[in-house]
């Protein structure tokens, strides 16, 4: 039976069904649901592990141990993780290891939209890309086993729309397949130089030999049009190719005119260039629709064909159905060909769908901080006290946003900390007793720690706060190694904070509490002005985190309400950020505009109450 | 399966970040699936969802390519909040059934007073598409016991626009929501699908 699956639910059953044994990722989206998927099978041990990095190491130790694997991450989670894969593209696997890169056109979720086809290139393994759940769910079992026919790992890439789209899927059973032998095998495993010189021509011979299966691969498929009833019309009209991958494919399906051949590549490194050429001949023009950067494009180019690219297509952001049919009007289908032929003929022409209603520019509806978010009060003050900031990546990202506006610098996962010591080595101590780098509990555990070793070590000053809101927030609420729980909802060991940072050498460590706004301002204070480095563990539970007493406490309180009498209008409280507060309209006659609290959405969190001056703001009793 | 007016049908549901909209494109795609048509649903999660602009497409038909929904090429938009019905128009056809909730949701521009919250947004929706249809969905909700339920109000209102039998709406609410929740759901659908507040 059919049953409906986003691309990550189909990637995990894929993995289930081909008999992987060993599940690792750090989340990330649109990558994170596949692990928590992963992690309701049973007979895979799934883990959360600190970073892409350690991800990927224990997916190697898996393989080469004998087990078929799965690593998931984001695109930039494989920055973190280039280090081992590039030699890991070096030794191979002995059983199957697929690395799911989730790259993020558009970037709904991240800082840089890179394409990772890039680093199957670089790391010369193979690329393979699906467009839709079922293709997911059978990519990944044909990648486990050309991982371990061709000896190497391979990067199946997804992008947000195939991650997060769902689509049929139809399911099968699990392959329990016995572990493979182990064996020690020095020149195969420890990469000293004398044995990586023996490796890398395997690993060039290996490309040309995946290079040959991608001439004939399932993978590769061409769809030409039925050329049965219209064939005479056919003759004499040019003929059109467009060689395409992943989700545009399925976008080149719905727009494109049905005389269109396609060349569908599933597999986009190395590229069959026996077929390729056969295709491009055997068309009078041929189009390359790809999203982001020109990676099958170059190489074809590169042959010495002449085909049409990125001149008609952009580069930047999503390649959507409709930014397609505005780059090619003459190839879409008839019935579309009126709607998007608009723009060209010009405004007095017939009537359109999109062009002659211009978009008009509404007032946006930027994402914030939800109500009763531990990381307002942060930032609140931080604004107050005119900080520089060193932000980093998660929820708390969202404080750089008016009316908090405070944050100054947001790179990478685990940045803020070396960040912040770099601009107290350019600029001085000085300028260090008002900086303070921001990381969230998560994100010091992926990367932030090293930085600090490097704060202790190299004799700065910078005061770090560490948002412990006992979650991964922004991802969707997911277990990390100062949680105490893993991905499959076991009791294990729980970082202590406090003292992992003492240990590294940092004497100054305080907890405190953000809703206590006063000993909160203190303590920064305090400890930006000491003239070693600090760490303030700011504590205190996300609102959404579950399953957590702290939830049930907080939502039990009754909304806030304002005693309008007492209202100055100072707005002293709108600086906050809370979506709850609005600014009404004056009342008949006065200029002063109160605030009123939008109870369907307050959870009743006290902040506003806290710093209203004339107490207008009051918790309802009972 | 039915035949539908346009094959495939697309149909795009925007609102808030938290407003349940992907729950509501989840049951919707399971009534359809029920009903033996092809099925894709596009979600987006991660920042966009902390209380931004959310958009779901669920398209459906004999044969689906594209989960996403080109500009103009919607026939149904449910709107769960009237700035982001107005914003997304520009994604539906000509003659498509545009139907909104009546709620406000002020942005944060509209919070810290950057920006106005546009007095005119239910005018302007009903100027693009005099037959859209209003119905104060938060209220109905509230009557029914949750004002959480709000998505299923909009879906009963939806279910009226689409030739599927009521009996299979019913079964994949009860086959989607927590069991405790059941009736104040069913109450929320039925208010949408009857009590249109026109």
């Amino acid at each position: 039976m059919k049953v409906l699956m986003t691309g990550n639910e189909a990637i995990a059953r894929g993995a289930w069904e081909a008999g992987v044994v060993v599940c690792t990722a750090y989340p990330g989206t649109p990558s994170t649901e596949i692990i928590e998927n992963a992690a309701t099978y049973k007979e895979m041990d799934s883990e959360w592990s600190p970073n892409e990095k350690v991800a990927l190491e224990v997916g190697l130790g898996a393989a080469v141990a004998g087990g078929r694997t799965l690593v998931a991450m984001k695109h930039v989670g494989v920055n973190v993780a280039a280090d081992p894969l590039f030699t890991l593209s070096y030794t191979g696997v002995n059983a199957g290891l697929v690395l799911i890169s989730a790259d993020d056109p558009g970037m709904h979720s991240s800082q840089d939209e890179q394409d990772n086809r890039h680093y199957g290139r670089a790391a010369k393994i193979p690329v393979l890309e699906p467009s839709d759940s079922q293709e997911c769910l059978d990519y990944v079992k044909l990648a486990l086993t050309l991982s371990e026919e061709y000896d190497t790992p391979v990067m199946l890439r997804m992008t947000t729309r195939v991650s997060h789209s769902q689509s049929l899927v139809s399911p099968g059973n699990r392959q329990e397949i016995s572990l493979r032998d182990y064996s020690k095998n020095p020149s195969k495993y420890i990469m000293l130089p004398g044995h990586a010189r023996l490796r890398h021509p395997i690993v060039e011979e290996r490309l040309k030999k995946l290079a040959a299966y991608a001439e004939t691969s399932p993978l590769n498929r061409t769809e030409e049009p039925e050329r049965s009833e219209d064939q005479e019309r056919l003759e004499g009209t040019r003929r059109v190719g467009v060689i395409t991958n992943g989700i545009t494919y399925q976008y080149a399906r719905e727009v494109l005119d049905e005389n269109v051949s396609l060349l569908k590549l599933g597999m986009t490194y190395p590229l069959p260039r026996q077929l390729i050429s056969d295709f491009i001949q055997s068309v009078d023009e041929c189009y390359i629709i790809e999203e982001l950067d020109s990676f099958i494009e170059d190489q074809i180019r590169a042959w010495g064909f002449s085909v049409y690219g990125k001149e008609l297509f952009p580069t930047v952001g999503e390649l959507l159905p409709e930014t397609i049919a505005s780059c090619v009007p003459s190839l879409l289908k008839p019935s579309l060909r009126r709607d998007f032929t608009a723009a060209s003929r010009g405004p007095d022409s017939e009537s359109a769908n999109t062009e002659d209603r211009a978009p008009v520019q509404h007032v946006g509806r930027p994402p914030v901080l939800c109500p009763g978010c531990p990381h307002r009060a942060v930032f609140y003050v931080l604004n107050r006290l005119k900080l520089t900031v060193s932000g980093d990546i998660g929820c708390y990202t969202l404080g750089a946003l008016p009316p908090l506006n405070a944050m100054d610098t947001t790179i990478c996962m685990g940045a803020s900390i070396g960040v912040a010591l770099g601009m107290e080595k350019a600029r001085g101590r000085d300028f260090a007793r008002n900086l303070v780098a921001v990381i969230g509990d998560s994100t010091f555990v992926h990367s932030g720690i090293t930085a600090l070793i490097d704060v202790v070590y190299n004799k700065g000053t910078t005061t770090t706060l560490i948002l412990d809101n006992s979650t991964t927030g922004m991802t969707g609420h997911q277990e990390n190694p100062a949680t105490g729980v893993t991905v499959r909802g076991e009791v294990t060991t729980r970082i202590d904070l406090p003292m992992l940072v003492r240990a590294v050498g940092v004497n100054r460590v305080v907890e405190v509490d953000p809703f206590d706004l006063d000993r909160f301002t203190d303590v920064l204070k305090r400890e930006m002005a000491a003239e070693e480095p600090s760490v303030i563990i700011v504590k205190r539970p996300c609102v959404l985190v579950r399953p957590a007493p702290a939830r049930s406490q907080v939502s039990a309180q009754p909304p806030v309400s304002v005693n309008s009498a007492l209202c100055t209008g100072c707005a002293q409280c709108l600086r906050l950020g809370c979506p709850c507060l609005v600014k009404d309209e004056p009342e008949p006659g006065a200029k002063i505009r109160k605030v009123s609290v939008d109870a369907s959405q307050c959870i009743g969190c006290g902040l506003c109450v806290s710093l209203c001056r004339p107490q207008a703001i009051v918790r309802k009793e009972g | 399966m039915d035949t539908i007016q346009n094959d495939p049908l697309s149909i795009l549901i925007v609102g808030v970040g938290g407003q349940g909209t992907i729950l509501a494109s989840r049951i919707l795609a399971g009534v359809v699936l029920r009903k033996g048509y092809d099925v894709k649903v596009s979600e987006i999660h991660g920042m966009a969802q902390r209380g931004g602009s959310v958009v779901t497409q669920v398209r459906f038909g004999s044969k689906v390519a594209s989960p996403i929904i080109a500009q103009g090429q919607a026939d149904i938009i449910l709107g769960f909040e009237k700035l982001e019905t107005l914003r997304w128009l520009p994604y539906a056809r000509r003659n498509a059934t545009v139907l909104y909730n009546t709620q406000s949701i002020n942005p944060m521009p509209v919070v810290t007073g950057a920006a106005v919250y546009p007095p005119d947004a239910e005018d302007r929706i009903q100027s693009e598409f005099p037959q859209a249809v209003p119905i104060d969905a938060l209220s109905l909700a509230q009557k029914c016991g949750a004002a959480k339920a709000v998505n299923v109000v909009l879906l009963g209102l939806l279910s009226r626009f689409l030739s599927i039998e009521e009996d299979v709406w019913l079964d994949i609410l009860r086959e989607t929501v927590p069991e405790r929740l059941l009736d104040v759901n069913n109450a929320a659908f039925q208010a949408g699908r009857n009590g249109l507040l026109v």
